[in-house]
């Protein structure tokens, strides 16, 4: 818990950058969000969201006589977790083809391209760092269900408890990072 | 007998959640105006109030950890209060 404290704080200072340029450039963030990739964006957080719920149950059920659905779901999560990061990395593809990588190939020309390019810089960062987070969380899972397929004990218990922790926290941070950068936006035409 | 399936809160919390995520979803493409960044961070605290109550199980915890939770938030509320204060009141 102290842990993840200090999590919220990282990704804190990450919000709060988010909201200062938004607030400088408004319309450069709407018209940046509208270039994302909302089906990609809402079908990773259904897959987060299933995933922290096979953990959730993987927890609730954990015992020596249900070792294998125990790592059974963990290893679903596991490949549901996956299943973001390559989707995420088909979208990083979709706009590197669309010129949107500031610093590497970017030209979103007109008035509001500062803006964008600000939106894309974050975008990049805090879904970088997530992704990050998201591949620590597949390790730990793949460590725990070995462990817990093997040799299930009460210190495993606590180790998997403390996972669950972990994982359902990126799948909060990935929450919020949606709503910010998926969803504004999206309602003018 | 050991217990396998899931338990009700928890399937409920998940079902809640994906239904959840639909509405917003859908409610970002109504022209709100500046109530829909309101509309998009207000379903976002509900979906994360689901998972730290239901899927964390904070719900069946009490004392330090609660503390520790609510110390992350109201570090968060601190930083982004005093952060943005100066940015939001300049004109």
């Amino acid at each position: 818990m102290v842990f993840i404290a200090t999590e919220v704080m990282l990704f804190g200072g990450l919000l709060l950058a988010y909201f200062v340029y938004r607030h400088a450039y408004p319309q450069g963030f709407a018209t940046g969000s509208r270039h994302t990739e909302v089906v990609i964006g809402t079908a990773n957080t259904a897959i987060l969201l299933t995933s922290s719920f096979l953990v959730a149950w993987a927890v609730e059920i954990f015992s020596a006589e249900a070792r294998k659905l125990t790592a059974a779901l963990l290893v679903g999560a596991i490949c549901l977790g996956l299943a973001f990061i390559v989707l995420k990395g088909i979208e990083y593809h979709g706009e590197y083809e669309e010129h949107l990588v500031p610093g590497i190939d970017f030209r979103f020309k007109g008035d509001l391209a500062n803006g964008v390019q600000l939106f894309f810089i974050y975008y990049f960062i805090a879904t970088a760092i997530h992704a990050l987070h998201m591949i620590i969380g597949i390790s730990l899972l793949a460590i725990l269900a070995l462990l817990c397929r093997n040799v299930p004990s009460t210190r495993h218990r606590a180790a998997l408890h403390i996972v669950a922790l972990y994982w359902h926290f990126v799948d909060m941070v990935w929450i919020f990072l949606f709503a910010l950068i998926y969803l504004p936006g999206r309602s003018i035409s | 007998m050991t217990q396998l399936r899931p338990s009700f809160p928890l399937i409920a919390a998940w079902l809640g959640l994906l239904g959840v995520l639909a509405l917003t979803v859908t409610m970002a493409y109504v022209p709100l105006g500046a109530a829909n960044a309101l509309v998009a961070l207000g379903i976002g605290i509900i979906k994360a109030g689901l998972v730290v109550g239901i899927f964390m199980g904070l719900r069946h915890r009490s004392g330090l950890t609660r503390l520790f939770a609510g110390a992350g938030l109201v570090w968060l509320g601190i930083l982004l209060w005093l952060g943005l204060m100066d940015f939001l009141t300049r004109t």
